[in-house]
């Protein structure tokens, strides 16, 4: 019975204009692209111009040729005893680990002090009294406590990367609605299900973005961790080559460790629009 | 036999500065099998309140609540909820958000999609299974959220506003839906609303609702809605002077009860 209406109206909203098909993310040039691919030419442009008239001795400032070379020479040979791609993958392998770590513990933590008011209040003075604190501040006694080896280089990172998971993943958890919960509950979730299946998902985009601000962090203290005691990695091979002022390599360094973190933020930006797709349409 | 009763149900909150604020005071209702009851009121009557006491958000300060026969401690399937922004969950597609309720159960994919495709057909939608949640418009979305409501099997829908965020044109077609649902379904229904006009076209019973504290000033037996699940056409029925008479009555009943909880106060 009374067919007619149901289908009345369902063809009246089907024509409400479609919505905006997601468009997939192709690559483009916008015009601000332009202009920063143009600077980054320009600079590179600037710096091989300024070794060539040498304003500097090429020794403090080698051109960008030279660290190309440079770059084909510890990428074969190596540079105190490792090469190019060694040194890399020491760094990678840190900061890998204490990554993971602190996105697990991160989620964790945050989720406990989401949900539990008593662990709310043991974790928010122990975060809030040491975030501020930098880094290299707090290496000395790492190093004191825990000694030399990989485990204490990890653990630096790792609580450089923590906080930033940490908190984003409690605002994140914070800003869900109770409507939505408040769905699931009435669909019949149990309080596992909600932390499963709404809050989870409903944070993703949070804690990714707080992986990503963690991320920058984690490079800043990796060069710091291994410039006590390490035989590898990007931040002793650094530290080496100024040693003995060898100012293409130290520059090399860095560009390489410039390269991996933009490498690995575009990955993680990737990751987000794929995981979260729905990001700013809420 | 009753679905869902409210008796003498009191609810306060404990506001700031030490004030006691008393969002319902002795309400009961009651919510037959197949009966469409309609609460209307100003904001801060204290039918929200009502709404989460029945979906089980909420227990009383004092009085009881029972579903067929048994108190209402928590949440459940058999009382399904519609929200005013629809609560969807963005990170699924518009077939799994009205499949949710089965996915918590457990029943298998394909058995789950199923039942949800059905369930979009009765509510008019056809072909956005795949679409995203936010490419849909309001009217969509919430024919989403009464989908998934329904998918759950509930016997009773509760719906919170449901159409406060619609525009004029998409409220009075969902209006329409929302009755052939009912007669369809034959669930019972609790539906929130402050527009008057809605709520005589809607009721089979129809509660009169004011603030501080919030209590129930009237009940009206109505039959619009019937007439109009009966075959007379919407239009027709909302031209009719019994229909603008009992608007009328409505419409004073709601103002001189507002009137006398601002005496009150």
């Amino acid at each position: 019975m009374r067919d007619a209406p149901i289908a009345e109206t369902s063809a009246a909203v089907n024509t409400v204009p479609r919505a905006r098909k997601v468009r997939r993310a192709r690559w483009r040039l916008t015009y601000v692209n332009k202009v920063s691919i143009a600077t980054c030419i320009g600079v590179l442009l600037l710096w091989q111009l300024a070794s060539w008239v040498e304003v500097v001795p090429a020794m403090f400032l080698p051109s960008p040729l030279a660290v190309a070379k440079k770059l084909v020479r510890v990428s074969t040979d190596g540079f105190q005893d490792a090469t190019l791609l060694q040194h890399l993958l020491a760094s990678l392998g840190r900061v890998g680990a204490a990554l993971a770590g602190a996105v697990v513990a991160g989620v964790v933590l945050g989720f406990a002090m989401t949900l539990d008011e008593t662990a709310r209040g043991i974790i928010e003075p122990l975060l809030e009294i040491y975030r501020p604190i930098p880094p290299l501040a707090y290496l000395p006694l790492v190093i004191i406590w825990f000694g030399i080896g990989e485990g204490a280089k990890i653990l630096v990172i790792f609580l450089g990367i923590l906080p930033s998971i940490l908190i984003a993943t409690h605002d994140g958890l914070r800003s869900v609605s109770q409507d939505r919960v408040n769905a699931a509950r009435s669909l019949g979730a149990t309080h596992m299900q909600v932390v499963t299946r709404v809050l989870l998902p409903h944070a993703a985009p949070s804690i990714l973005t707080g992986t990503r601000i963690g991320l920058g962090t984690g490079w800043a203290t990796l060069v710091a961790a291994e410039l006590v005691a390490a035989t590898r990695g990007l931040g002793f091979m650094i530290k080496g080559a100024a040693d003995f002022l060898v100012t293409d390599v130290v520059i090399l360094g860095i560009l390489v460790i410039a390269f991996v973190a933009v490498a690995m933020e575009f990955g993680l930006r990737l990751l987000q629009r794929v995981l979260a797709p729905w990001q700013g349409h809420e | 036999m009753a679905v869902l009763d409210i008796r003498d149900v009191v609810v306060q909150y404990d506001a700031e500065g030490d004030e006691l604020v008393v969002a319902l005071d002795h309400v009961s209702v009651t919510i037959g099998p197949g009966e469409f009851v309609v609460a209307l009121g100003a904001s801060g009557c204290g039918k929200t309140t009502l709404l989460n006491l029945m979906a089980g958000f909420l227990q009383p300060t004092s009085g009881m609540t029972t579903f067929d026969g048994r108190p209402i401690l928590g949440p459940g399937a058999e009382r399904g909820v519609v929200f005013q922004h629809g609560a969807l969950m963005p990170w699924l597609n518009t077939l799994d958000n009205v499949a949710f309720g089965l996915a918590l159960k457990g029943v298998p994919r394909d058995e789950r999609r199923e039942r949800a495709r059905e369930m979009l057909r009765l509510v008019g939608l056809e072909g956005v299974e795949r679409r995203r949640i936010w490419e849909l418009s309001g009217g969509m979305r919430q024919r989403v959220g009464v989908a998934r409501a329904l998918t759950a099997d509930s016997q009773v829908l509760l719906m919170d506003e449901p159409l406060g965020a619609l525009d004029a044109l998409t409220r009075e077609q969902m209006q329409e839906l929302i009755l052939e649902i009912w007669v369809r379904t034959a669930k019972s229904i609790f539906f929130i609303t402050h527009g008057i006009d809605e709520a005589v076209f809607l009721a089979t019973k129809l509660l009169v609702m004011t603030p501080r504290p919030g209590r129930v000033a009237a009940r009206l037996d109505l039959d619009f809605g019937r007439r109009f699940a009966a075959g007379a056409s919407a239009s027709e029925i909302k031209a009719r002077p019994e229909f603008l008479a009992t608007r009328d009555r409505v419409r004073s009943l709601v103002f001189s009860s507002r009137q006398l909880a601002s005496v009150a106060s």
